[in-house]
This record gives structure tokens, sequence and C-alpha cells, in this order.
């Protein structure tokens, strides 16, 4: 059976991992190479690399850490963060990423992700939505969730999917570092509308929410987080135990 | 040496990190010469199967492996570069494989049934069918080892070259092998540890 995954999101900037983390047996903890390694040895099924590096030089430095985590790392990888254009997708796709993730790129065309799925396939391009309640309507956000687009959410998600982007991570910022739970709500309406993968992304603070996500809706296929993993919350293998414990399908 | 065959299709950055990773030596070629000299042929693939074919032949690469495969060397096709080594596929219309085992490539949809996505994207267990001996591309393998699939398609009326199985609403191909010709559905460059296993085992043969 095909078993959820966990995804664990570094950001990096300037080629080095933003969030400090403490792991025992890590000589560096901002280092990409180290700490994804570190994530594929402990059970992660996934890595997502968000790069929110500003200038040209931070930028080819990404992609020369990607390299050195691709030559290491055999789990597939997702790269987001400054994806505009097709020459965006070809540079982190020669690199040794798997699925592009492209969120205010899309916004301002959306063209991008028909271009880019007919060139490398509707497997490759990942629409990340980051999404917030505005009067009780499911918004989308862009530029990492500083301004209202003012689109419909659902709607856009599912122009996005006809458009040929193969999985959705949806984010809700309404849930994000809150650690109170995912937004089941969003989620829902998210895996009704659509039927591509679903990850789930913002509000995860301990185990249970896990559980609780994968139990009330076994369409999510994944779950992704960042401090809790980075910061030692949540140890991937004890989730994973957890998870296996209450009859959700995982990888061990 | 392992011979990545390049014909323009697909990333074959994984690919090569993977076997430098174990150890092996590999280049990836579109020559004929080169590709002589190898010992392993790794036919890999993304995208579309019509294209793929086409972009096989018209880079005169498909006559070469042939022979390398006739003259007995190890081939191992991954993803799209498994469905080429059937006869037909029809994904987007009818177009002809290799040839190289018999069976046909059809959509995933009809066979799987409703509620369940496709593509059939993330990790899934492999099963050994019991009556059969083991492919040794899997002699370190447990029963239900998780390895990575992305796929929208499978092989299908290839009974007798079945080498494992995956669960997904049916039972699918996930691997197959005729004499020296191996195939995986599945990525075994991002199958983790199970996938540097099975690329290992590969390159003994």
């Amino acid at each position: 059976m095909i078993t959820k995954r966990i995804i664990p999101c570094l950001d990096v900037k300037d080629g080095r991992v933003v969030k400090g983390v403490n792991f025992q047996g890590l000589s560096d903890v901002s280092s990409p190479v180290e700490l994804g390694k570190y994530y594929s040895d402990h059970g992660a099924d996934e890595l997502v690399f968000y790069d929110i590096t500003a200038s040209a030089e931070g930028r080819a430095l990404f992609t020369d850490i990607l390299k050195e985590v691709a030559k290491t790392i055999f789990i597939p990888l997702t790269v987001g963060g400054g994806i505009n254009t097709l020459e965006d997708f070809d540079r982190v796709l020669k690199c040794g990423a798997d699925k592009v993730s492209v969120n205010s790129g899309a916004i301002k065309n959306p063209n991008l992700i028909a271009e880019a799925a007919k060139r490398y396939g509707d497997q490759c391009v990942v629409l990340s939505a980051d999404v917030k309640r505005v009067d009780g309507r499911f918004t989308i956000f862009a530029k990492g969730g500083r301004e209202n687009t003012g689109m419909e959410a659902i709607a856009w998600i599912k122009k996005c999917v006809a458009l040929g982007a193969g999985e959705v991570v949806v984010n809700s910022i309404d849930t994000d570092g809150v650690k109170q739970g995912f937004d089941l709500e969003m989620l829902e309406a998210v895996c009704d509308a659509v039927s591509v993968p679903v990850i789930a992304s913002g509000g995860a603070g301990k185990i249970e929410d896990f559980v609780k996500l994968f139990h009330t809706l076994p369409t999510v296929d994944a779950g992704l987080a960042a401090s809790i993993f980075h910061f030692g919350e949540v140890d991937i293998q004890e989730l994973k135990t957890r998870l296996a414990q209450e009859q959700i399908v995982v990888r061990r | 040496m392992v011979g990545i065959i390049d014909y323009g299709v697909g990333n074959l950055f994984s690919l090569q990190s993977s076997l430098a990773y174990i150890g092996e030596k590999a280049i990836v070629t579109k020559d004929q010469t080169q590709l002589a000299a190898c010992d392993h042929i790794l036919l890999p693939g993304v995208g579309a199967f019509g294209d793929a074919a086409k972009k096989l032949k018209e880079s005169g690469m498909q006559e070469i492996v042939l022979q390398e495969v006739a003259a007995g060397k190890p081939l191992l096709g991954i993803c799209l570069g498994m469905q080429l080594l059937f006869d037909k596929s029809y994904e987007y219309g009818e177009y002809d494989g290799l040839g190289l085992i018999p069976g046909v490539v059809r959509p995933i949809a009809p066979m799987i049934g409703t509620g369940l996505k496709v593509p059939h994207i993330g990790w899934n267990g492999l099963h050994f069918p019991k009556e059969k001996e083991r492919c040794p591309l899997f002699a370190d393998l447990k029963e239900n080892d998780c390895v990575y699939f992305v796929h929208s398609f499978a092989a299908v009326e290839c009974e007798d070259s079945i080498t494992a199985t995956v669960e997904y609403g049916a039972e699918l191909t996930a691997a197959v092998a005729k004499n020296n010709v191996y195939g995986t559905q599945f990525h075994p460059e991002k199958s983790g540890e199970i996938g540097l296993k099975i690329l290992k085992a590969f390159c003994k043969l």
C-alpha cells in the first residue's frame, strides 16, 4: 500500500539552513548537506529545500549546495523559492531536484505551470499555495504570505491543477506557527476539489497532530513541517512508529 | 563501467550520483564505442513514451542498445526506460517499444478503480512472486521494502517476466526481467538505501 509521506522543509539563505538546529552528531547544524543527510537517514520520505535568498550570488550558492545534496541523498528532492521562469526550473533540475515548487511565480504568470508541465511532466510541478481566511473566505497570499492577492484559494488551486500541477502543498497561514494542529477544514476543502496528491503544511506541533491529520483526512498524502523537526520537538522515526501503531501506513 | 544512455530524455544527475556513491564508475553516453566499453547499460527515462521512443530511435541509440543486449550485456531500464523495453505502449496513442520483453504498457487509471490518485506518486512496498525464484536485483531486499514510484502507466500482459509487484488499487507490475534485460517501474536512484542495494546488485551481474 502507498505510504503517507513525512517531509521536512529546510529554508536556505546564502547556502545555509536558516533555522539553527541542534542534533547530536551534527557538526554543522546549518549545512543543508549535513542536515538533509541526517533527515534522510532518520526516516524522511522526501526533502524540500526552500531558497529564501534574494541576491544572485546567493542563488548561485544555492544551486552549488543543491548539487552537493543530490550527490549524497537519494530520496526525492523538491526545490522552491524564486521560481519564476522555465530557466529557473532548468537551473534547479540540472542540479538534482526532482520536483520544483512554484508559488508567487505562478501567481504572476499561471502559464509557467503549463509550460513547465509540458516540458518536464506534471509530476515535476508542485503548486505551493499560501492560504489565509479573509472574511471567512480562503484566500491566496503571495510573497511569502505578505501580499493578499484577493483570489479565492480553491478556485486558484483547481486552476493550477488543470494547468498541470502534479501535487499541491497547502500551507495554512492561519495555523502556521501556532502548533495546534493542521488546518483540517482548509485541507478537506482542497482534497475535495482536486485529485492530485495534497501535502499538508502549517500548524503541526506534535506527533498527535499528524495522527489526527491522516485519520481525519485519509486523502491527504503527506505532512510537511519545518521547525518542529529542526528543533527536535518531533523525531521523524518516533513519529512514524506512532503512525504505524495507529494503522497509518508509513515507510520504515 | 556502467553506461547511462543519453538520448535527450530526463535528468541523469541523480542516477549518475547514485552510482558514484556506491563506488561504480559510470558515464553518460550516446557514443557507440564508449558504450561498447561498458559492461552494464542503464536506460533511464521520464516524460512521454512516444517522444522518448522517437528520440531513442532517432539518436541511433536504439540499434546500439539492441546490439549490446544481444551480445549478452546486462541492461536495466528505469521508469519510462523500463516501459520502453516492452512491445508497445498506449500512452496518448500507440507506439512501438524495443520489444525486448513481451508485454504492453497501459494507463493505470482503469486498473486501480476510483478513489486513488493518478499518477501513483510516493513510497510503496514491493512484493515478490512466491512461486518464482527471487530476481538477483532484489536478493538483499525484504518483502514490502519501500521504493519510490512516479507513474501513470504500467506494464501488463507480461506475467512471465514479472519479478516484483506493487499494491495500488490493483497488483501493478513493479519490476520485470528476461534473460539479461531488467526493468524497474520505480526509481532506485530515489529509493534511499533500498534503491542503492538494487543498483549495487545490478552492477554485480
